[in-house]
Formats: C-alpha cells, structure tokens, sequence
C-alpha cells in the first residue's frame, strides 16, 4: 500500500528576477512502512520534495496525497491538521522548543492534538524510554547533547503514530558516531513499530541505512534503488 | 502548557523583558501618581471653592446673584427654615448669613471688603471660618461689637487683636450706617486673598447694622458628601416654588471650577494616550524583536501542526503576562507614592502667588479616583494588546517555509 503518492509536482521559486525550477514533473510512490532517502546533492530538489510531501509548501501544479489525503484545495489550516494528525517531522536544526523540556516537547503534538495531560505525559515518557533518553525528561534542549536532541525530535515525530515521519538531514549536524546511533534507533523504529521514514540527505551513511534510495538531481528523479 | 510557554518566553531575554518592562511600570506609575496629583489639585480646588463660603448649595433671593444688594434679601426665614428641615438629608448642616459690600478703615488703612454677619457655632464644618481662626477667638452667637479678620488685612492695616477697625457699609433704608468693631480674633484661609476680602461679625450684630430685622442674605449648606447636592437642590427648589427664592449648587455658584472639572477629565484621557503612546512603540518594537528572533520557531511550531490562530493566541498571551505584570507593578509603586505623598501633601506655598490665581491650596493632596486608576490600567493592557497584534499577527502569518528559511 502507498502511504505517499506524488503525481507529476512542479515547483519553481523567485530568486531576485531568476525563475528557479526546483522539481520539474516529479512523480514517486512511498510504500507503508518504508525506510526511503531522498538523495542529492545542494539545490537538487530534495529537500523542496521533502517539504512538499509535509505539506509544508504546496506545489505549483501536480498533486501529492498522504495515506489517502490529496493535499489539492487544503486551506493552511487543513494542511496544519494533517501535519498534526498523519506527519511527524525531524529537522535538522532548531528542532526542538527551547523553553519546554524535552518531555514537554514530545508532548507538545499531543496537546495540540487534544490529548489529557496524564496520557500525554505517559505516552511522552515511554517514548523518551523508547530513544535511550530515560531520565532526561525535564532537562531543556540547551541541557542536552546534539543526538540527545535528534532523539528528542525523533521521539516527538513517531508519538503521535503518524502514518509517515520526514527527517531532513537529520545527522547533518552530528558526528558519526551520533549520527549513526540515531540511524540505528529510527531503523530499529521502523522494523518494530513499522513507522515510515523518508529521509533527506546527502549524507553517504542515511544513504547505506535506506531500503530505498531516490537520486534527485535538478529537479527530477535521477535514479530510484530498491535495496 | 501553552501559558507556560508564554511565561518561559518571555524570560528568554530578561534584559529585553525588564526594560520593557520598566517602560511599562514607569508609564502606569506616572499615569496614577501625577493623575493623582492632578485630581488632588482639583479636589483642593473644590474643597476651596466650597469652604471659603460657598457651601454645597446655597439658597438666595432670586435676584441677590445678580445684584448682591441687601434690598434682595430673603425675608420669610421661618418658611425657609421649614423647607430646610424638611428636605435636607441627614449629616447636612446650614448656616444663614449676611453679606454686604463694606468699607472698613482704621488710622492707618482703608479698604473695600466683604463683611459677613455669620451664625459662629453652625459655621462649623460648613466653612473654613468655623474653625479659621488662629489667634484670638471666635465670635459669639450674640457678639455686639466684635470683629474678626484676616491675617493679611491685619498685617495690611497694621493692626492687632484689641484694636478697633471701622466699618461703612449701607442699610435697608438706603442710609451709610458705621460702627466701630473690634478686632477679637484673625483667621487664617487657603488663599491670601479670602483674608484680605472677608471680615466677619455675627449675625445678630450685622442686621443691627443694616437694618435687616429678621432677613438674611443667604443659606450655605453642607452635605454629608459631594455629589448629592444636584438632587438636594432640585428638591429645595421644588419646595421654596414660588417664594421668590432660588437653591444653587457650588457648579452653578462657581462656573468656572464647573468648566474646569468638566474639561478636565478630557486632558487626563488625553494625557494617558500621550504617556502610551510612547510605551505603545516600545511594546511594539519589543514584540516585533521578540517575533523576528524567534521567526523559525514559529516555522517549526507550525509545521508541528500549530494553526495560525494558535501562534497568534502565544504572542498575545506574551505581551499580555508584560502587560498586566508592569501594570501591577506600576500600580504598587504609583500607590506606594501617592501614599507617602498624602501623609504630608506637596507644600505649594513657595508657589502661593500664582497658584492662588487658579484657586489651589497651599497644600496639594493627591487623590486617588478609581475611574482614573481603572482608566488608565484599561489604557495599558487592552491598547497594548491592539498594538501586540501587529507583531502577532506578522507571526501567524508566515508559511512554515518562510518562517524558517528566515534566521
């Protein structure tokens, strides 16, 4: 079963009096369950897909649906409610709410979602357990180490079981020691709880770690490898 | 969560926040403190207006405002006393008098004044006289020839308790009558020129003088408080009906302190938009440098799922916890102030001169009128939150995208 469909998406940007064609008729299919890269290098598009697939931008023609959901006529405020309900996302930077802890900051989905305090508190708690963050509930982001956090925001992104997680460059800003230990665990994620993982990268480990890899290059889908 | 949030951001840049925060504790304490000066001023200038003679409410012949001649006199003072008794509420006090145009010499000096025939035991708590006197005594119910005056006439006229002064004034008969007083007691007023315009004698001795018999030139009346005296007036006016006499409150009495008060509320309104104004650009500008900063949060917040109207709702909140905060604070220290300052007044009396010509007292009171501090509190918070909702909604508005490509 596709949980993600893209049919045909264009997208250009505005840079100074330069029409920029950042995806150029992309079309790509992202089974349940999961484990795929997007892989390019600097401007391909990767990350423009990316942020179309979370219905974080909206393409200029073409259409993109999740798990069933077409994101063509979605207000901003329906797109809010399906990145809310059907997406979790994993930056690779400032990716965590600096004023809440980090228990809080896995909370946080939830509370938007409407969930009571106590589930909500559980529910943050055990996953935390889940990433190897056991006891570091009420330290602040600015409390914990740069995998610390990537965990943190990995923790937010599967609590709310959303049907795909998107993590752009996720180890772009660890060592690779980190980096691959926070492969490990979203591996590890997505065998046991079957949570799909697409990823944005160029880096060389997310690639070797992906089940599927799809080479973007100016735009288009250079390459698709199933492993 | 969300409250927390709020609270926890706004400590983020606490040297942001307390600056901001000072601005608005300083706006709010300025608003209370010197509108609490400026009401006390006011209220000096009423309690001054009221005590020196005018009363709540007086009550003379129809005519006697616009010619105060002893001829437009009220004669039928047992119906007036009637009225009187009937109608005033309770706590209320009257005192009748006579005022004629004097000329009051001695050796030395002479001078055009006022003089007063009083009843000296009801004048107690209704004017300053009652309890004016500083050196000597005051007068008795029945006195025949003393006097008392003013410490400026007395210092101007060169004299002294004991020594005599001279008055001239006219009778019912249209004849100069003069008799010669003595001088018993000096009173002291909160203007120098109440003490150089007004002598008093009892009442008994000045219908002696001008041949008045039982007739009085006026009734001053004193209300337990201010703000009855409309209604009182209607009812006395209803009841005197056609008697040929007439019950005027101090604002008809005094119309210049009734234009006063009247356009005063509108500079204090105008004064607190002037004093937010400049705190409105500094929340302004806060919020705006708190917004662009956290611009990729906002980005992420949204891309979490957060609706527009929620990132708006945080901003507010925000700008809502500094502005009820300095607001508090503000009206701590604005009372703390005015407090310290009530328990002895700002002494004036270097500025006596000029502040005499608008009716002040030598000693400034600040009062405190709810409505102000109400006014002024609303002005803070709920026109700092219209001004918060620009950058609030700068926030809302951007996509996640854009948000977070800024930074």
């Amino acid at each position: 079963m596709n949980i993600v469909q893209v049919k045909e998406v264009k997208k250009t940007y505005i840079q100074g009096k330069v029409e920029v064609y950042a995806l150029r008729g992309v079309s790509l299919d992202i089974k349940k369950g999961g484990f795929a890269a997007l892989a390019g290098p600097s401007g391909s598009g990767k990350t423009t897909l990316l942020n179309i697939i979370g219905g974080l931008d909206l393409p200029d023609s073409g259409d993109v649906a999740v798990d069933g959901s077409s994101f063509s006529g979605m207000s901003q405020a329906d797109l809010a409610k399906m990145r809310l309900n059907k997406i979790g996302f994993v930056f690779q930077a400032y990716n965590l709410i600096p004023v809440l802890s980090a228990v809080e900051n896995v909370e946080f989905v939830m509370l938007l979602q409407g969930l009571d305090k106590v589930e909500r508190r559980q529910r943050a708690k055990d996953v935390l357990d889940d990433v190897g963050l056991e006891g570091k509930y009420d330290r602040r982001p600015a409390e914990l180490s740069g995998g610390q956090q990537q965990r943190v925001a990995v923790a937010r992104a599967i609590v709310s079981n959303p049907s795909i997680v998107l993590a752009d460059e996720p180890t772009a800003n660890l060592d690779s020691k980190t980096g691959n230990g926070l492969l490990e665990m979203m591996k590890e994620m997505n065998e046991k709880k079957s949570v799909t993982f697409i990823f944005s990268t160029h880096d060389d480990m997310v690639m070797d770690y992906a089940r599927r890899l799809v080479q973007i290059r100016d735009g288009e889908i250079a390459d698709d490898i199933v492993k | 969560m969300f409250v927390q949030m709020a609270w926890r951001n706004i400590w983020r840049n606490p040297r942001r926040t307390t600056v901001i925060l000072i601005a608005v504790v300083i706006g709010v304490w300025s608003m209370i403190f010197l509108g609490a000066l400026m009401r006390g001023m006011v209220d000096g200038m009423i309690k001054n207006g009221i005590s020196t003679l005018t009363g709540h409410i007086q009550i003379h012949h129809e005519g006697y405002r616009k010619d105060p001649v002893i001829d437009n006199s009220m004669l039928d003072v047992d119906k007036l006393d009637a009225v009187l008794t009937e109608v005033l509420p309770e706590g209320a006090k009257y005192a009748k008098r006579i005022r004629v145009n004097t000329i009051a010499s001695n050796a030395r000096h002479s001078a055009g004044l006022t003089l007063v025939g009083i009843e000296p035991e009801k004048e107690k708590g209704i004017s300053f006289i009652g309890e004016g006197v500083v050196e000597g005594r005051l007068l008795k119910p029945d006195e025949k020839r003393g006097i008392i005056i003013g410490k400026a006439l007395l210092d101007k006229f060169e004299t002294k308790i004991g020594r005599k002064l001279l008055i001239m004034t006219q009778d019912t008969q249209n004849e100069i009558a003069s008799k010669s007083f003595k001088i018993v007691g000096v009173f002291r007023a909160e203007m120098e020129a109440t003490e150089k315009n007004f002598v008093f004698i009892s009442l008994k001795s000045a219908k002696k003088l001008v041949k008045l018999n039982d007739g009085i030139s006026e009734v001053s009346i004193s209300l337990a408080e201010r703000g009855m005296e409309g209604e009182v007036a209607e009812k006395l006016n209803a009841q005197l009906g056609s008697t040929g006499l007439k019950a005027e409150t101090w604002k008809e009495l005094i119309p210049m302190l009734r234009a006063y008060l009247e356009i005063f509320d509108g500079f204090m309104y105008i004064w607190y938009l002037v004093v937010f104004t400049a705190m409105g650009f500094g929340i302004v500008n806060t919020t705006l440098m708190a917004v662009f900063e956290r611009m990729r949060e906002f980005g992420l917040l949204k891309a979490l799922g957060m609706k527009p109207s929620w990132i708006l709702r945080g901003v507010l909140t925000e700008s809502l916890f500094l502005l009820v905060l300095g607001a508090f604070l503000g009206n701590v220290l604005g009372f703390i102030f005015t407090y310290a300052t009530a328990q002895t007044g700002i002494d004036l009396s270097a500025l006596a001169a000029g502040a005499e010509a608008w009716g002040l007292s030598r000693t400034l009171i600040p009062v405190v009128v709810l409505k102000d501090v109400f006014m002024a509190n609303f002005m803070v918070v709920v026109l700092g939150m219209v001004v918060s909702a620009y950058p609030a909604v700068k926030a809302a508005r951007f996509t996640p995208v854009e948000a977070m490509m800024m930074n």
